[in-house]
């Protein structure tokens, strides 16, 4: 069973220093606040993992959290470049970042490999590419039946898992719809997964079919309203895309960036006073 | 009607979608392109996002690859794991449209990065779908902006594979897909050489020279015996893309990105 705890309480019981944390949402429901919650408790370490590092993994980046960064494609959407990221590729700032990349379809067999509880994952890809040559975990096996040579990766395991979704009911069973990206498998592929929602609800009616994660196989559930800011969270709230472009100014620059998460993420309890603080900011401007 | 050479790009790659395609989507120029094809000749057209729509329908243009209208207006919204293991790698995508970086004689994509890889001189965004959609869809079609930066002779890193070395190289790798059939650009179209499959000139946009083209290749192009030249954008075609752009830069204050 899935325990009902604030995010705070979570993040301390289960997010430790060294962890491989997957904080995942494919565009749609990104843990922004868990991700705000890991760099207020200041964990150290981390190994990072996720499709689309996007925002999340920028703050994080920036802040001094990740030592690692699995990943398949880092850019802001409709933007342009991660600055922190590429910061840390560049110029080591504010620490070296060891990087592993995939592809798309490699982190998301990965992915569904490791819920499976299967070593690794196989899928016909990279033949020709230099990504293997980057990256010596993708390995090339010969299939057994056919002799088709094929990729092999091993599979994502985290030691714990973010995801938000739209609702849990009060067991802590979890709805989530529209674009699952892969949060169903980080989910499961995960030794413990925290759960941020919208809201708490008596009955999820969820209609049959419907990808619901069962309280018994997750660790927390949290209720963090907008906790997908700037993400959307469908039926919610929409992707604030303004956001998004503000952001290249803000991580453009390391001082810039610093005084920032001081300022609105340090300098906050939680993400709701987070939230206000930053609608105050954008009403003055 | 005038238009600018960024719309007759967009319009020249449309035109290369058939109305009974199933086409994988990247985001930007690929997914300009795609949406106006179906907008305009191909109605019917399957649009596939690699976050889980298939079949999206988007009125206006998605800013990133999983907006919430492109699953509203799809047919269904499947795992991001099944859009690659069943509908990718299954063989049921007839159309990968992709944009890139960079892009070299045989149609190799770079995605990743600018000078050593270790050292990079430009950190690129990564691999994302594209080298599984190159390497699996039935067709490719790639859509840049052409100049010495983005047409080069020797990528830096090959993310995703067009013909390799050239000539039967793709094959000898055993790559599904037949490749990629056209680059378009601003300035002109390209298809694979019979052969050597090396991307040659095969059709110049109206008013665009030879020189022009050549100033703005980082290898030494080479023009098909026959270069045609592309039919200018037609009234319909240059209405329907401005609607969508205007209908676009209203819903999210920009215009739906050209990298």
């Amino acid at each position: 069973m899935a325990e009902l705890l604030s995010l705070n309480q979570a993040v301390e019981r289960f997010v430790s220093n060294g962890d491989t944390v997957a904080l995942e949402g494919f565009t749609h429901l990104i843990p922004t606040a868990a991700a705000h919650e890991i760099i207020r408790q200041d964990r150290k370490d981390l190994t990072l993992v996720r499709m689309t590092p996007d925002l999340v993994y920028d703050l994080l980046i920036g802040a001094g959290c990740a030592k690692k960064l699995v990943f398949s494609w880092g850019g802001n959407p409709g933007v342009g470049s991660l600055h922190r990221l590429r910061d840390a590729v560049e110029k080591q700032w504010p620490q070296p970042l060891e990087i592993e990349e995939h592809s798309h379809a490699d982190l998301a067999n990965a992915y569904v490999a490791g819920a499976s509880g299967l070593p690794f994952a196989v899928l016909r890809a990279y033949l020709g590419s230099d990504v293997p040559k980057v990256n010596p975990m993708i390995k090339f096996i010969d299939c057994p039946f056919t002799g088709e040579t094929l990729a092999a990766v091993p599979s994502v395991r985290p030691d714990v898992t973010v995801i938000h979704a739209q609702k849990a009911d009060r067991k802590g069973n979890v709805l989530i719809a529209g674009i699952l990206g892969v949060q169903k498998e980080a989910a499961l592929a995960a030794k413990r997964c925290i759960v941020t929602v919208e809201e708490i609800v008596d009955d999820l009616q969820a209609p049959m079919n419907a990808c619901v994660l069962p309280t018994w196989a997750l660790t927390a559930v949290c209720v963090v309203p907008g906790g997908a800011r700037p993400s959307y969270a469908h039926g919610y709230y929409e992707r604030d895309n303004r956001f998004y472009q503000q952001w290249d100014l803000i991580a453009r620059n390391r001082n810039t960036f610093t005084a920032w998460v001081d300022e609105f993420i340090r300098g906050t309890e939680d993400f709701s006073a987070f939230q206000a603080k930053l609608a105050a900011q954008q009403e003055a401007k | 009607m005038n238009y600018s050479t960024n719309e007759m790009m967009t319009v020249a790659a449309s035109r290369r979608l058939g109305n009974s395609s199933v086409c994988f989507v990247g985001i930007g120029l690929p997914s300009k392109a795609a949406n106006l094809a179906r907008l305009t000749h191909a109605p019917d057209v399957v649009l596939i996002y690699e976050s889980g729509p298939i079949g999206a329908k988007p009125s206006v243009l998605p800013l990133s690859i999983g907006d919430g209208e492109l699953a509203e207006t799809a047919d269904t919204v499947v795992p991001t794991g099944e859009i690659f293991r069943y509908w990718l790698q299954g063989g049921r995508i007839d159309v990968g449209f992709l944009g890139a970086a960079q892009v070299d004689k045989y149609g190799n994509i770079n995605t990743t990065v600018i000078g050593d890889y270790y050292q990079p001189k430009v950190r690129l965004p990564g691999a994302g779908g594209a080298p599984e959609i190159a390497g699996s869809a039935k067709q490719v079609l790639i859509i840049l902006k052409q100049s010495h930066r983005t047409f080069v002779d020797k990528l830096a890193f090959i993310t995703s594979v067009g013909f390799g070395d050239g000539g039967d190289h793709r094959k000898r790798l055993g790559l599904p897909g037949d490749g990629p059939v056209a680059i378009i650009t601003d300035l002109c179209i390209m298809g694979p050489e019979q052969g050597t499959n090396e991307f040659v000139v095969t059709s110049l946009h109206p008013g665009v020279t030879r020189e022009q083209v050549i100033e703005n290749t980082g290898w030494e192009i080479r023009f098909a015996v026959n270069v045609a030249t592309t039919e200018a954008p037609r009234a319909e075609e240059l209405e329907a893309l401005r609607a969508l752009e205007a209908r676009t830069a209203a819903a999210h204050g920009q215009t739906g990105g050209d990298e």
